[in-house]
């Protein structure tokens, strides 16, 4: 049976963003998820004016000051403070702008070139194809983390450095998947029609093939926005990422790990940010999986 | 139509394209013959169809006249130009032969890029080979062919996951016909088709073969279909030509067995003709594999002796040319 | 009393554009013995209105009918169990892509046993020699040899055979067979066909032949059901049909065959067939009919009397010219 759909009348529907958000807003969680990524990108633009405090000024009579709803606690630091009398809450709104700029960033490094390295691989077959596979596998079989830390060990600790070394490890997942969807598309009539009417090889790679490979790619990219900010927290965790006294999440949670018992604040509110952002961020990843995957779309 | 002294625009001698497939790890590598030493002739304003079943050799045809592919052996001379395995066209001569050249497929569902609105697909070929048009002129012409082309000009913006089958069809032919072609080759164009949109397509092919003086190399595995639309036919198995002459006579007195197998193997829409079905033993051969001799001697009822050691040559007989020892 | 007996067949689809009736009050009759072809385009419903008496839609279709009889037992208040007990031994239904019907990761033989294990109580090697049986029913040289075998070592229309000994394991009395051929190559199909109708000659048991291929249509069934837009439109006799098709639906089809044409340019039916969103509200075939009057476009038209072949029309024709509105028994 062929789908009902197709006919000149069905040609009024709506438009594709339309039909992409029908399927999206099916997803209860991933509508929950893009709304708290969502204030959470408001908070980082804005921190600079919702923010009680400056991230780094040091109020030396309010150490350690628990949050306002314990007793000790008082509302002009609402979420406490930490050893060094930063407010909490300044700094976990400053550091959301890291979080999403280090995402940001390590998307774009990792799917540009994994992107067109997938490309050129899915297109070239024969050696340089096999070459591109295995050193992807290589890079792919190292513990993903161990092999951030080796590069942020060469390449120096710095926010930057952390940044790149996560990109290149994420970079082979968009290189499989790239080329695994070119294959695919590869074999179909419109790219050799594309082919007969002379297009040349650049064009058939980005503008006949590319389009229609976008789909995995952009979950893969929404799904390692949170893989990125996950790492950079834990490279900021060992020391080797954003140093003191950036409010990057991960270092303000090595910062404050020796008073884990003293302190519970310090380190639970950094960690719960980490938490429900990387949460968000994967479900709005599912949703936007079920609305682009056509494999699991129902007719 | 008295086409003897129209242009000659394709002229296929000898023509072979073999692949070699991976015979495995400690194995010795495949050569599969998927077109063995074909020769024919196509002129303006004819059709020239090719018949056969899955694996024998017609689509591998297509993509060696469409340049897809390079023939290994033999030579194919189209529209003035020789291509031959061992004389590659210089992109110049493939750039003027593109436009000479067009192809439609058989899956309107596959052969149109879904991101492209149909604008963009139909004005590719001009994008891409005319890059001097304005913007202005590339739509005007794009609009001009929709609507030649039996589609309106409103469809210009609209997706192809927008349209039936039939339609998307037409866009196909549409965007074949950009660059003013003198050949089509149309790979089974109206067998993903419903019955009552097949129709329609077939009589747009046959009006814009009378407007343009198109030559048409049809394939198909539909022999009704080949019967209303070809002036020549070739029938194909298994990688090679085993009859080839005018439809009518090929229709209507055909020689080789596998033909007169196939004919009869093919379904007629009326209940009270009598049967008289050969009766084809066996499956396809393997093209990995094919038998020794005569390919399709081990299902062939008259095969002797002679049909398992040596093929046969294509060779004239009264009316048009066969390859088999024993033809009925 | 026919061993199937289907009334009112209607069948809707959730979809996320809301529902989508694939099948608009279809009546299937089919006796003992008896070879009925239901033909159609893509979207008339012809595949569907046969899952649905399989009962192998998914949940999304909304199935209902005033009867779905098969052998005095009525499915439409019978229970899940009772059914379930009868479709795969009593009825059975093969697809069109046999390549993808097998399941490629068990054997020939081990697909075949399970088929035999759920509806009869054989033993281990009784089970064996039925499925050895069973394939040299079905035409498949070497058995012992092909039970072994993975279906990627098979060929499409070996496939098609192993898919078709599994089918009539149990002896059903209907076999579906929905476009058994229509992937397979020409000297294939012709192998098939003849192997289903040698089956249903042997057996005795009905043949429900499910197919857009006129030609296939002509040389194996006795009658003919056709369907448009989820209706059926007419139903006569095989050879009456091609002789004098009541329905213009059905006339236009025949007329649009190449084999047919007694010119270069084809009569065809102009448009496409109605979707979900543009059903006309009078006959659905009315846009596209040549005969369609104010009537058509507004009334939807009564089936007719059995001998204007049930045609679903307000003028149905007789000698290729529509009946005028007196001339017809309502």
């Amino acid at each position: 049976m062929s789908a009902p759909s197709d006919t000149p009348a069905a040609v009024q529907r709506r438009g594709r963003f339309l039909e992409f958000w029908g399927y999206f807003r099916e997803n209860r969680g991933a509508v929950v998820g893009l709304v708290v990524f969502a204030i959470f990108i408001l908070i980082a633009i804005f921190a600079d004016l919702i923010a009680p405090h400056s991230p780094t000024a040091q109020y030396r009579e309010a150490l350690l000051q628990p949050p306002m709803w314990l007793a000790g606690g008082t509302s002009e630091f609402m979420l406490g403070t930490d050893a060094v009398g930063r407010d909490l809450l300044s700094r976990l709104m400053h550091g959301a702008r890291y979080s999403f700029f280090i995402g940001v960033i390590v998307v774009v490094i990792s799917a540009g070139s994994g992107v067109i390295i997938g490309l050129v691989a899915g297109f070239a077959r024969g050696w340089l194809d096999t070459m591109i596979m295995r050193v992807m596998d290589i890079l792919l079989a190292f513990p993903s983390l161990l092999l951030a830390l080796v590069l942020v060990a060469i390449l120096g600790p710095s926010l930057v450095n952390a940044m790149i070394a996560i990109a290149v490890v994420l970079q082979p997942h968009y290189v499989r998947l790239t080329r695994a969807a070119v294959l695919q598309e590869l074999p179909k009539d419109y790219v050799t029609s594309a082919r007969v009417v002379g297009a040349s090889r650049i064009r058939l790679m980005f503008v006949t093939v590319l389009p229609n490979c976008l789909a995995p790619i952009i979950v893969q990219a929404a799904l390692s926005f949170s893989t990125a900010i996950l790492d950079a927290a834990a490279l900021g965790f060992l020391g080797l990422g954003a140093q003191p006294p950036t409010p990057e999440w991960g270092t303000m949670l090595a910062d404050s790990r020796e008073f884990v018992l003293r302190a519970w604040w310090v380190v639970t509110f950094p960690g719960l940010a980490i938490l429900i952002n990387v949460l968000a961020i994967n479900l709005m990843g599912d949703g936007l999986r079920d609305a682009l995957d056509p494999k699991l779309k129902r007719s | 139509m008295n086409d003897e002294n129209s242009p000659l625009l394709i002229k296929a001698s000898n023509l072979s394209r073999h692949y070699q497939v991976s015979g495995g790890l400690f194995k010795k590598d495949v050569s599969v013959k998927a077109l063995n030493n074909a020769s024919f002739e196509l002129r303006a304003g004819r059709t020239l169809a090719v018949v056969g079943e899955s694996g024998c050799g017609k689509s591998t045809l297509a993509r060696v006249v469409t340049m897809i592919e390079t023939p290994t052996e033999g030579a194919l001379n189209l529209d003035g130009h020789v291509i031959s395995g061992d004389n590659p066209l210089s992109d110049e001569q493939r750039a003027q032969l593109r436009a000479s050249v067009q192809i439609v497929f058989q899956d309107p569902f596959g052969s149109l890029n879904p991101r492209q609105s149909i604008g963009r697909i139909i004005e590719e070929p001009l994008l891409i080979n005319e890059p001097t048009l304005s913007a202005s002129e590339r739509e005007s012409r794009a609009r001009q062919m929709l609507s030649f082309t039996g589609l309106r000009s409103e469809h210009y913006e609209r997706y192809p996951h927008m349209f039936s089958g039939g339609q998307r069809q037409r866009i196909a032919v549409a965007r074949a016909l950009m660059l003013n072609p003198r050949i089509l080759v149309l790979d089974e164009p109206v067998s993903a088709l419903d019955l009552s949109i097949q129709s329609q397509i077939l009589n747009l092919l046959i009006e814009l073969q009378e407007r343009l003086g198109l030559a048409y190399l049809f394939i198909s595995h539909d022999l009704s279909v080949v019967k209303h639309m070809a002036d020549d036919v070739l029938v194909m198995y298994l990688g090679r030509i085993v009859e080839s002459g005018p439809a009518e006579q090929v229709f209507a007195n055909p020689r080789h067995p596998y033909t007169q197998a196939l004919l009869s193997a093919t379904p007629v829409a009326d209940p009270s003709r009598v049967q008289h079905r050969i009766r084809l033993e066996g499956e396809l051969p393997s093209p990995l594999n094919p038998p020794k001799g005569c390919a399709f001697n081990p299902r062939c009822w008259r095969a002797e002796d002679r049909c398992r050691s040596e093929a046969p040559e294509l060779a004239m007989l009264n009316t048009h040319k066969v390859a088999c020892y024993f033809p009925l | 009393m026919p061993l199937l007996d289907v009334r009112n067949l209607c069948v809707e689809f959730k979809t996320a554009d809301g529902l989508f009736k694939a099948v608009d009050g279809v009546d299937v009759q089919v006796d003992v013995g008896d070879v009925l072809a239901i033909v159609g385009e893509s979207g008339s419903g012809k595949s569907v209105s046969m899952l649905a008496v399989m009962g192998l839609l998914p949940w999304t279709a909304n199935v209902t009918a005033d009867a779905i009889v098969f052998d005095g037992v009525d499915f439409t208040t019978a229970g899940a169990k009772q059914r379930r007990s009868i479709i795969g031994r009593d009825v059975s239904m093969i697809f069109q892509e046999p390549m993808t019907s097998l399941n490629p990761c068990f054997t020939v033989g081990f697909q075949i046993g399970e088929a035999l294990k759920t509806h009869l109580a054989l033993s281990r090697s009784e089970r064996r020699k039925r499925s050895i049986e069973l394939l040299e029913q079905v035409g498949l040289p070497e058995p012992e040899r092909r039970l072994r075998a993975f279906p990627h070592q098979l060929s499409g229309g070996m496939s098609q055979r192993v898919m078709i000994a599994m089918a009539i394991a149990c002896k059903p009395k209907l076999l579906i067979a929905d476009e058994p051929t229509t992937a397979l190559d020409v000297t294939i199909q012709a192998q098939i066909l003849e192997l289903l109708l040698e089956l249903q000659n042997d057996t005795g048991m009905a043949l429900v032949l499910i197919t857009h291929d006129m030609g296939v249509v002509a040389e194996t069934a006795q009658r003919v059901s056709v369907q448009y837009a989820g209706q059926k439109v007419e139903e006569q006799c095989v050879q009456d049909l091609f002789v004098d098709a009541h329905h213009p639906y059905t006339h236009a089809l025949l007329a649009a065959l190449p084999e047919r044409a007694t010119t270069r340019t084809l009569p065809s039916i102009p448009g496409v067939v109605p979707g979900q969103f543009d059903r006309p509200q009078g006959c659905l075939f009315s846009p596209r009919c040549a005969f369609a009057d104010a009537q058509c476009q507004s009334a939807q038209p009564l089936v007719q009397s059995e001998s204007l072949g049930f045609a679903r029309c307000h003028y149905p024709l007789l000698d290729g010219k529509p009946l005028q509105a007196s001339e017809v028994r309502k």
